[in-house]
């Protein structure tokens, strides 16, 4: 369903009597379809549960301005010694406007030697994307990077 | 079916940080497009990736629809011996895949 809003609101159009009544009930319908800041957080909530989240050591690369949603490049990268006594455990990626918050959980450990992980992700619309590192002490880092998308990953229809 | 492309440095010196990439086929259906007619088209994703160091688990993604169609996933390890990288792909409607690569450790 987010993923076709034009269709979703195309189909509404037809049937609507008013189209002022239809911009408010296009956004009341898709609403708790999409992942919103609430369920982003609550994403996140469940990964720290009440560990503080400090910002800072982890670093989110993606391009500020995407132009194609399907397919954005993405890097994080963590300051760690990576030893056995210190090293990153896990780096979690979450968005804020995607159908689901989760993009991708990537479990390292000290063998990784540099704790850095490069993927392509999907973007829906212009948003937050919100990377959590959880170290092997058990503390969580994150870094947060606004993107704007001009074409939004899957709203063609087949 | 689905094919992988595996990019690991044949050789290393010991303790040098190699970095390996790692490219599948597949189409990463999200579950949440619909055709013209307004039928959801079913997920079909690659939910976890493997990669595993002469037997010993170095790295693990779980990868959920917001990963790219043919998933692509590069990351690092300290080259400590010679022998093999074994990688993994699991997903939906009993996608599985493995590939390999050797290195040779100086």
């Amino acid at each position: 369903m987010p993923c076709n809003r034009q269709s979703t609101r195309r189909t509404f159009l037809k049937t609507a009597g008013s189209a002022a009544v239809a911009g408010t009930v296009h956004r009341v319908m898709l609403q708790p379809l999409h992942a919103t800041p609430a369920t982003l957080n609550s994403a996140i909530r469940n990964l720290v549960g009440e560990a503080p989240l400090r910002t800072g050591r982890i670093k989110l690369d993606i391009p500020p301005l995407v132009e194609n949603g399907n397919t954005v490049p993405m890097t994080v990268s963590v300051t760690s010694p990576m030893t056995a006594d210190d090293y990153v455990r896990s780096i979690h990626v979450f968005n804020e406007k995607n159908p689901q918050p989760y993009i991708g959980n990537f479990h390292l450990g000290p063998a990784a030697g540099r704790a850095q992980v490069s993927t392509r992700i999907r973007l829906a619309d212009s948003q937050k994307v919100v990377a959590i590192a959880q170290m092997s002490d058990g503390s969580f880092w994150s870094a947060s990077v606004d993107v704007v998308v001009t074409l939004a990953a899957c709203t063609e229809e087949l | 079916m689905a094919s992988a492309l595996i990019n690991v440095p044949k050789r290393a010196r010991r303790g040098d940080i190699i970095e390996i990439r790692a490219l599948t086929s597949h189409i990463m259906e999200t579950g949440y497009r619909r055709t013209a007619a307004g039928e959801v088209i079913p997920r079909d994703i690659i939910t976890s990736f493997t990669c595993r160091y002469n037997g010993r688990e170095i790295f693990r993604a779980e990868l959920f629809p917001a990963i790219s169609a043919n998933p692509y996933l590069s990351f690092f390890t300290t080259a400590t011996e010679s022998g093999s990288f074994a990688f993994e792909w699991i997903g939906d409607n009993g996608f599985s895949q493995t590939a390999s690569a050797a290195i040779t450790v100086e």
